[in-house]
């Protein structure tokens, strides 16, 4: 039975192995390795090569397939000394990987050769507690969750759909939401609106969303907009940046508004809307996909078109919807996934049917089309009154 | 003979039921079948004769706008969705 020493010395005449110079070749040329760094997570918080991330020499067979799918990808694998990436490398070759090699010496020799270092952006120890069920995934770890903390989403309404969709983005971390509600919570809105509460009938509901998600969540900041979005202030609000937009709106002159800003500013928006049991979501993700005029170009008339005040909507219903418009909206920000682009998702609660129909962009939409016609805000108020000009 | 599914903001025209059975080959047989027996369907789905502009017709989950319109073939057993806005989400 060979001792550690002697094992180390089979498993290195077995694997290939670089020096620090012969790396920083490979890393420079066009076809760069992936490096992957072995140590552990304390080693990794203390600085490592640049472009290298992170999977501890434990965890290498459970998360190489992810990180590197193809068995021919070349990989660069480092630790503090060239020993434990000498085994890590090795496994890899047992798992059918062609191109590995260890950095012999590892990071501590690249460091005293003086090559570039970064300290990794982590997590802090509460962050990574809190999260630890996301870091787990891996189409989100550790990277994902800081892309959801820096990611700004703005959502239209604190109200049915609001509610659900705001309470998971925060949950989830992402560092900045914008609240655009210009109503205050009413003792109707409870059977629903979950973000808020008996103690806070007569609030802005903008307020008492910031209060609720910010006792959920410390992380996030809470922008509140006590005000309903028009013509006049949407570029303000869009001024101060958001990546997506979760439209939870009640009225079609909203829609249409949030619409056009959102493809003149190149924002994807997630689409929800509902009526008594059933329930609508779509991502307009501007130019990839249609966009709300492609679906509907003209609103229908008032009469045709009651709202959840008039016609009433069952309460769990939004927090359905609402959660899948989070849904998509976290994918959005991570990057990963296959979007509602192009197509609507029915929810239909009294069957308990999802159905989805395609959609297509309208090369003559007046908005995203080809030659669009519509090129700055109109009066919304009046395209939806029953009296709409064909654009 | 195919269903037609109703939105819920059209159900009370049709006595409340999800699903209507309808007759005809193309999406223009089947709606005006359907509009001769629930007459106060018409203003909410036709307008100057084609499809109303803020109402959707799929056929097997596609806009019948991006096929033949109201010519468009419609197959024995498909499932036809009539799908008008909604704005509601408050």
């Amino acid at each position: 039975m060979p001792n550690y020493r002697e094992l180390l010395q089979q498993i290195k005449s077995e694997i290939d192995e670089v020096d620090v110079t012969q790396a920083r070749d490979l890393l420079a040329a066009d076809d760069r390795p992936l490096i992957v760094d072995v140590r552990e997570l304390d080693e990794w918080t203390e600085g490592r090569i640049p472009g290298a991330i992170h999977i501890p020499r434990g965890n290498l067979e459970s998360r190489i397939e992810q990180a590197a799918p193809d068995r021919a990808q070349p990989i660069l694998l480092y630790c503090a000394a060239g020993n434990r990436s000498a085994f890590a490398a090795k496994s890899l070759e047992e798992l059918g990987y062609e191109n590995v090699v260890s950095l012999a010496g590892g990071y501590t020799d690249w460091k005293r050769s003086g090559l570039a270092t970064e300290l990794p952006r982590t997590l802090d120890g509460a962050q990574r507690q809190r999260y630890s069920r996301h870091v787990l995934i891996p189409e989100v770890g550790e990277e994902g969750q800081l892309k959801l903390l820096d990611s700004r989403v703005l959502l239209l309404g604190a109200g049915g759909l609001g509610s659900p969709s705001a309470l998971y983005l925060a949950a989830a971390g992402v560092g900045r939401l914008g609240i655009v509600d210009d109503d205050r919570v009413d003792a109707s809105n409870l059977q629903r609106q979950v973000l808020h509460s008996t103690a806070r009938l007569g609030e802005w509901k903008a307020e008492s969303a910031k209060r609720t998600l910010e006792e959920l969540n410390p992380d996030v900041e809470v922008v509140p907009y006590i005000e309903r979005l028009t013509s006049e202030n949407v570029e303000r609000i869009l001024a101060d940046g958001w990546d997506v937009i979760v439209d939870g709106a009640d009225n079609f002159p909203t829609r249409y508004l949030i619409n056009d800003a959102a493809v003149w500013h190149d924002i994807p928006l997630v689409h929800g809307s509902i009526y008594r049991f059933e329930g609508q979501a779509t991502v307009f993700k501007p130019h990839d996909g249609p966009c709300y005029r492609c679906l509907f170009p003209q609103p229908p008339p008032p009469e045709l078109a009651p709202s959840c005040a008039e016609g009433g909507v069952l309460g769990v219903l939004p927090g359905i919807v609402g959660s899948l418009q989070a849904s998509e909206a976290l994918k959005l920000c991570l990057g990963v996934g296959e979007p509602l682009v192009g197509r609507l998702l029915l929810f239909d609660a009294l069957a308990t049917e999802f159905s989805e129909v395609n959609l297509r962009r309208d090369p003559n939409c007046p908005v995203c089309g080809d030659s669009p016609t519509i090129t700055e805000y109109i009066d919304y108020v009046e395209f939806c009154s029953g009296r709409p000009t064909h654009a | 003979m195919s269903l037609i599914r109703i939105p819920p903001m059209l159900r009370s025209e049709v006595g409340g039921v999800r699903e209507v059975p309808a007759e005809g080959g193309t999406v223009r047989e089947l709606l005006f079948d359907l509009i001769a027996r629930f007459p106060g369907l018409r203003p909410q789905l036709v307008e100057d004769g084609e499809i109303a502009s803020y109402v959707n017709v799929y056929v097997e989950g596609e806009d019948v706008r991006t096929l033949d319109g109201l010519d468009t073939s419609v197959g024995h057993g498909s499932t036809v969705i009539l799908l008008p806005a909604m704005a509601g989400g408050l």
